[in-house]
């Protein structure tokens, strides 16, 4: 071995464990972070990582489009549910009335609301548009009250990562980090357009998340839960969430 | 002492990191696709408003009006999810080839066509000698000519950069952060149809590029791209 190509394996070996070193300093960074997604396992993790870290470094505070009035569509496409059990329309027969919005986990105050209660909390109208993981979009006026009003109210803790959200339909879930939870346009809605929020697209309360994907906002809410970890709760390959398969961070 | 290779290292390790990246978006974004094959302008379009477009091939929803009384089979999960990995992958890619490409003036001195050749009259005569099917002449052996500089640098600098800013654009939360970057194309359903029409130049591209590797010689010029070597090394005895 010559001297050149002894200090070229020299600098070489020197540069390959700084770099082994750096990605696991970088990987820590983000984990203490928050950069790092659920579903971050697998083959598909790295770009997972790299999206939702991306988007968390530099468009956390970010406002999702809004659009003028003369925008909002008159045909909305609302994909077709599944048959809703008896407890729904128990409730629809007595026009949402007995409806219950129930909080709980890392939460000063667990309680409940009905939907007179979210209608006496601060309202926000936003026209925004939904768009689906197949292609499709729509822009309707959704009108609602902020998920960050309720979080407010409940008082969530410090230690608080995820809120996970759950239909009345018990195979339907959802969960999102805090970034989104806390985030003005996340709306629990009960209004479209001029009136009520229709079943066919939610009703009558449906948690949008604008800055996600059509599948984030789930229908039928009527349960929050917040948690230090979103562990059993993220839409996996053997879950039996609607989503079943679909990456979690949907910005994308 | 050894000839320099026809293609650096660089050139090679990321056109492969390309072709593997291009190829995984290829059949993940068709597959993405037959999940609503309309197309839209503007801002919105669904299945209750008109199309710009249709392809005539059945769908992975039972929503979209296809004419096709069945449904195929949906696999928007892992597609999704391979779909921005490659994208990743690619995008990252792109960056270290063309920043190198910078620094070692690699665009300058093997892409942008020689002054001689900015003529009309030098690009019609490589055009009219593939017509003619004429043998490639000793210079295009270690060499670019007109029309394939032209072109490499058509992809580079455009079909590249606009299929990654289209489909950018049809993200949530990109748009959140950089709005004027739909806006600018007329809205998320017109930037679909873009990042549509692009993919397909990308793919023709491909086509006439992997069939002129056939033509001139297809064992020479994959190892040119492979190993850097013009002619295999001798072998010792």
């Amino acid at each position: 071995m010559n001297k050149v190509s002894r200090r070229r394996f020299l600098t070489t070996g020197l540069a390959a464990t700084a770099g082994v070193a750096g990605l696991g300093v970088a990987a820590g960074l983000a984990r203490r972070y928050g950069l790092v997604p659920p579903d971050s396992g697998g083959i598909y993790g790295p770009g997972e990582a790299l999206t939702y870290a991306a988007h968390r470094l530099f468009a956390r505070h970010s406002l999702a489009r809004e659009f003028p009035r003369s925008m909002i569509s008159k045909d909305p496409f609302a994909n077709s549910i599944s048959p809703l059990n008896d407890a729904f329309k128990r409730l629809q027969d007595g026009n949402f009335t007995d409806w219950r919005l129930s909080i709980e986990g890392m939460v000063a105050r667990p309680g409940s609301y009905s939907l007179a209660d979210l209608r006496s909390l601060p309202v926000r109208r936003q026209i925004t548009e939904v768009v689906c993981e197949e292609g499709w979009s729509y822009i309707a006026e959704w009108i609602g009250t902020p998920l960050l009003e309720v979080l407010k109210d409940a008082g969530v803790l410090p230690q608080a990562r995820y809120l996970v959200y759950f239909s009345i339909d018990p195979d339907w879930w959802d969960s999102i980090d805090m970034v989104d939870a806390l985030h003005p346009q996340t709306l629990l809605t009960w209004a479209m357009n001029d009136g009520d929020l229709p079943v066919a697209f939610g009703g009558p309360l449906r948690l949008r998340v604008p800055r996600q994907l059509g599948y984030k906002s789930v229908k039928f809410v009527n349960r929050l839960m917040v948690t230090d970890s979103a562990k059993g709760f993220v839409p996996a390959i053997d879950s039996k969430s609607p989503n079943y398969g679909y990456s979690w961070y949907a910005g994308i | 002492m050894r000839r320099n290779p026809r293609h650096s290292v660089l050139v090679r390790v990321t056109h492969w990191i390309t072709v593997i990246s291009f190829i995984a978006l290829l059949v993940t974004g068709v597959e993405i696709l037959i999940s609503h094959p309309r197309f839209y302008w503007g801002e919105v379009g669904n299945s209750l408003t008109p199309p710009l477009f249709q392809i005539p091939i059945p769908s992975s929803r039972s929503t979209v009006p296809t004419g096709y009384a069945y449904v195929l089979p949906d696999q928007n999960g892992w597609s999704r999810y391979l779909h921005f990995e490659a994208a990743w992958a690619l995008v990252l890619t792109g960056l270290v080839y063309v920043v190198s490409g910078l620094r070692t003036r690699h665009f300058g001195t093997n892409l942008f066509p020689a002054p001689e050749d900015r003529t009309w009259r030098a690009f019609s005569g490589v055009i009219a000698r593939h017509l003619r099917l004429a043998p490639p002449e000793d210079a295009d052996s270690n060499s670019y000519n007109v029309l394939q500089r032209v072109t490499y640098l058509l992809v580079v600098f455009f079909f590249f950069p606009f299929v990654i800013w289209t489909g950018l654009a049809m993200s949530s939360g990109w748009n959140a952060a950089v709005p004027w970057t739909v806006d600018f194309l007329g809205g998320r359903q017109s930037a679909r149809t873009l990042h549509f029409f692009v993919s397909i130049g990308l793919v023709l591209f491909l086509l006439v590029h992997v069939a002129m590797i056939a033509l001139s010689g297809f064992g020479t010029r994959m190892r040119e791209m492979i190993t850097g070597r013009t002619i295999a090394r001798p072998e010792r005895t």
